[in-house]
């Protein structure tokens, strides 16, 4: 049988990292392949190469049964392929129409009237729904998204590469790409999308490919499988479902938020008096739809974020409540460390607040230790010292300990960053989205250290999303809706439905009677 | 009355000068290289355009004035392209710093050009060719016929070729295929290059014709503004400055250059008419003081649009950055 795109034998390496080792696989004609794997499985190398961004280091890729050189994007677009990248590739400044005309060929007469008239035809055809006269930078992200299929669809592609496409979407809009793609797939064209969510992977594709460390572990026809054997397939071994859960313990008072307000640069509340207390020695879970003050509300404590008056933020060291409480609203992540307040924080954003990409893991250990000591030279040996042990004891996945830490896979930037964090024995750890795009081993790797932390005492503030975890890690949960502390449950007794609810509809005696 | 026709004679050949700096310039940008190095460029084309014109007079036994403008614009364009050459390999193939290379360029060409300039000079002060009469002919014609006949007609061909410079640029950018590319390779060289844009080629292209097209402002300041004459000063770099001033001062639209660099003239001359206009006597170290005027402007323009903050205005987003397709 004939297939659409043929990958055979292809390897490809960065440095000593292999990316894809002897992978193969082959998607049929009008069908939708889900390619599925962990974090740093090798998924978006290998659609890479199908889309000349990559050129193997060896191995073949067979075009319609033909053999063909990808060696650039214009070769792979020649042959009717067409990628939509996890970050869009357009320009902002520029209308729909002008960046559709952008892939055109040579050949063909740029006249962007008549160029906007077929788009227009390939909208209607597949029921997209854009203005092609609008500018990307005024789009919202579906909005983009659509933008790029489009593009790819006039430019003639028969076989479409989505990367990730559903992570950036609200639910209403995943299923209405779900059902432009079941369209593109009735017309005959190949899709293969790459996803971590196995739901989405049963309810859209007909078979599933899974990558393994960067190595081929099978394909599997989608009526056949279920979440538990494509899990299998995935992580090579069985994962223990079950998060730990301790009991806390010597379980005492250790921040105090009270009426804890911020308004935005445009003038908006994005937090509304929020007041909650979080113990040592305990997991505080923050629950919440993204975007409805977790990022502010992290920072606020942190001393990042510009505060309305009256909000604040007392941190106890110890038992004694009265003696030595100390007020963080006011001051800089500098002026808390000297109080000696040791308060750690793994952003959202890894590369950009949490480490610096284009520097070694020795050097991002030495953005926490460069003040310390009294000589005028920055102390190397300790840093290279936690980087070593960080390496080593949460195996993380580097050429060396001085490569670049843009250079690493997700997972492993966020064993850098949270093991340096916790390197530094806080007695407050904030984590953000701690998890998000993390395979499964890394993200029990995570609770686990989360877990020891909290056995050591440390008051744990995590902002999660996805609720099994919340509910099966935490202690307390408080939900944000809006801006609103919407209620705190306890975490063995909740239910998601009962989290989920307080997500999406708020309650009338906001503020967290529930404590 | 007089003053004000005066001041405006000055402005634009001054004007034009800059134009052709900053329209190779704006060009380059487009592309997303910071070339800094555009006083240096403005220096390689004037000498090389003026050396040219000179030798040819002082060896042809009977040097035919058609021949020696082609070849001195000849001369000054290919001079310019091996300076933008040389920041293109630096930056696009080496991928150097743009801001460094760009600075080390202006200081090269600076160098390179009072260096030879010594040689034709040959213990003079100053050397003179005899075309500057032709890159000097003013309209026949409409340019006698009374006030606006000499405000509009009055210049050198050079100035009308800038105009209709920065018209194709405009046509170029906003309405070809090609321009569009470019833009995008300014814009998101990624996103040009997954287009299947070939960013390296557009990056040179771009990059070593602007070059060519701000060494004839050089050239022009040489050959028709400074009539012929070579004398080794500092005044081209300071043009060259204002050059780089006036591409951000007209947010990158060519057409914008147009007024802009007339205006940019009239304001740099503001010292010597206004007084004089207005009735009153400035001391010299003023002077200096109001010449700096279009600087002045130029920080005022970048301040509104970054309080505007209308996405059309705003540099080509990746200027500056180098490229590099596997880069993560």
């Amino acid at each position: 049988m004939e297939y659409a795109i043929e990958l055979r034998h292809i390897t490809k390496t960065f440095g000593r990292v292999v990316a894809n080792h002897n992978v193969s696989l082959a998607v049929r004609q009008g069908e939708i392949l889900s390619l599925l794997g962990e974090n740093g499985s090798g998924k978006t190398t290998l659609m890479n190469m199908i889309s000349g961004i990559y050129y193997p280091d060896s191995g073949e890729i067979f075009v319609k049964g033909k053999p063909a050189e990808i060696r650039s994007p214009k070769d792979a677009y020649a042959l009717g392929i067409g990628m939509v990248h996890q970050h869009f590739k357009l320009i902002d400044v520029f209308t729909a129409v002008e960046n559709i005309a952008l892939v055109l060929d040579k050949h063909e007469k740029y006249d962007l009237k008549a160029i906007k008239a077929r788009a227009r035809a390939i909208c209607d055809k597949y029921a997209f729904d854009i203005d092609l006269d609008q500018k990307v930078y005024e789009m919202s992200v579906s909005q983009k998204q659509t933008l790029e299929i489009v593009k790819m669809l006039y430019r003639g592609a028969e076989i479409l590469i989505l990367d990730e496409p559903t992570a950036v979407l609200t639910p209403q809009e995943t299923d209405k790409l779900f059902a432009v793609l079941r369209n593109m797939r009735a017309d005959g064209k190949s899709i293969i999308i790459i996803t971590h969510k196995l739901h989405e992977v049963l309810s859209i594709s007909d078979r599933v490919s899974i990558l393994r460390k960067g190595e081929y572990a099978g394909t599997v026809d989608t009526d056949m499988a279920t979440e538990a054997s494509l899990t299998e397939l995935m992580v090579g071994k069985k994962v223990e479902l079950n998060i730990e859960r301790p009991e806390p313990v010597n379980r005492h008072l250790r921040l105090s938020v009270h009426n804890l307000s911020v308004t935005n640069a445009e003038g908006v509340r994005v937090l509304n008096n929020i007041s909650f207390e979080a113990f040592s020695g305990e997991i505080l879970g923050i629950a919440g739809i993204s975007g409805n003050g977790q990022k502010e509300l992290l920072e606020a404590i942190a001393g990042l974020q510009n505060v309305d008056p009256d909000s604040s933020v007392v941190y106890f060291p110890d038992d004694d409540r009265d003696s030595t409480a100390e007020q963080l609203i006011g001051k800089t992540p500098k002026s808390i460390r000297d109080m000696g307040v040791h308060l750690s924080f793994v952003p959202e954003d890894r590369l950009g607040m949490g480490l610096v990409g284009s520097m070694s893991m020795v050097d991002n250990m030495m953005l926490k230790s460069y003040g310390n000591g009294h000589s005028i030279f920055a102390d190397r040996k300790a840093p290279r010292h936690l980087a070593e042990e960080i390496k080593e004891s949460l195996g993380v996945v580097t050429p060396s300990i001085n490569t670049p830490v843009s250079r690493l896979s997700g997972g492993n930037v966020q064993k850098v960053l949270v093991g340096r964090e916790i390197a530094d024995a806080p007695s407050v750890l904030m984590t953000a989205y701690a998890v998000r795009g993390l395979d499964i081993n890394t993200s029990y790797t995570i609770y686990h250290l989360l877990n020891e932390q909290k056995q050591k005492g440390v008051a744990i503030i995590y902002v999660g999303e996805d609720l099994d975890v919340l509910v099966d890690l935490c202690d307390r949960i408080l939900v944000l809706c809006d801006g609103h502390n919407n209620g705190i449950v306890d975490g063995r007794t909740t239910t998601k439905e009962e989290l989920g609810l307080l997500m999406t509809a708020l309650q009338e005696n906001k503020g967290g009677a529930a404590r | 009355m007089d003053t004000l026709i005066a001041w405006i004679l000055r402005a634009i050949p001054f004007g034009t000068i800059i134009m052709y700096g900053a329209l190779g310039e704006t060009l380059t940008q487009k592309s997303g290289n910071l070339n800094l190095g555009v006083p240096g460029i403005m220096y390689l084309g004037g000498f090389a355009g003026f050396a040219s014109a000179y030798l040819y007079e002082n060896t042809a036994a009977n040097p035919s004035a058609f021949v020696t403008v082609v070849l001195a614009l000849c001369c000054a364009f290919a001079a310019s392209v091996i300076g933008g050459m040389i920041y293109s390999f630096l930056t696009i193939t080496l991928r150097a710093n743009q801001n460094v290379t760009g600075l080390a360029l202006t200081t090269f060409g600076m160098g390179v050009a009072n260096f030879f300039g010594v040689y034709i000079l040959d213990g003079r002060t100053a050397t003179q060719t005899m075309i500057y009469k032709t890159f000097q002919t003013k309209i026949p014609g409409l340019s006698a016929m009374g006030v606006p006949g000499q405000l509009i007609f009055g210049y050198g061909f050079m100035v009308y070729a800038a105009i209709v410079l920065a018209v194709i640029l405009h046509i170029f950018l906003t309405r070809t295929r090609t321009g569009l590319n470019l833009r995008a390779v300014g814009e998101n060289p990624a996103t040009a290059d997954a287009s299947g844009i070939n960013v390296t080629r557009y990056k040179y292209a771009a990059t070593c014709i602007g070059a060519g097209i701000s060494g004839l402002g050089g050239l022009y300041y040489v050959l028709d503004y400074n009539q012929g004459i070579w004398a080794t000063t500092g005044q081209i770099e300071a043009l060259g400055w204002l050059a780089v001033a006036l591409v951000i001062f007209t947010t990158w639209k060519p057409l914008s250059a147009i007024w802009g660099s007339y205006l940019f003239g009239i304001l740099y001359w503001l010292y010597q008419f206004l007084p004089t206009l207005m009735g009153f006597s400035v001391p010299g170290y003023v002077t200096d003081l109001i010449q700096m005027v279009p600087y002045v402007v130029t920080i005022a323009v970048l301040i509104i649009t970054s309080l505007r903050k209308k996405r059309e205005n705003q540099p080509p987003a990746s200027l500056g950055l180098a490229y590099f397709r596997e880069e993560r």
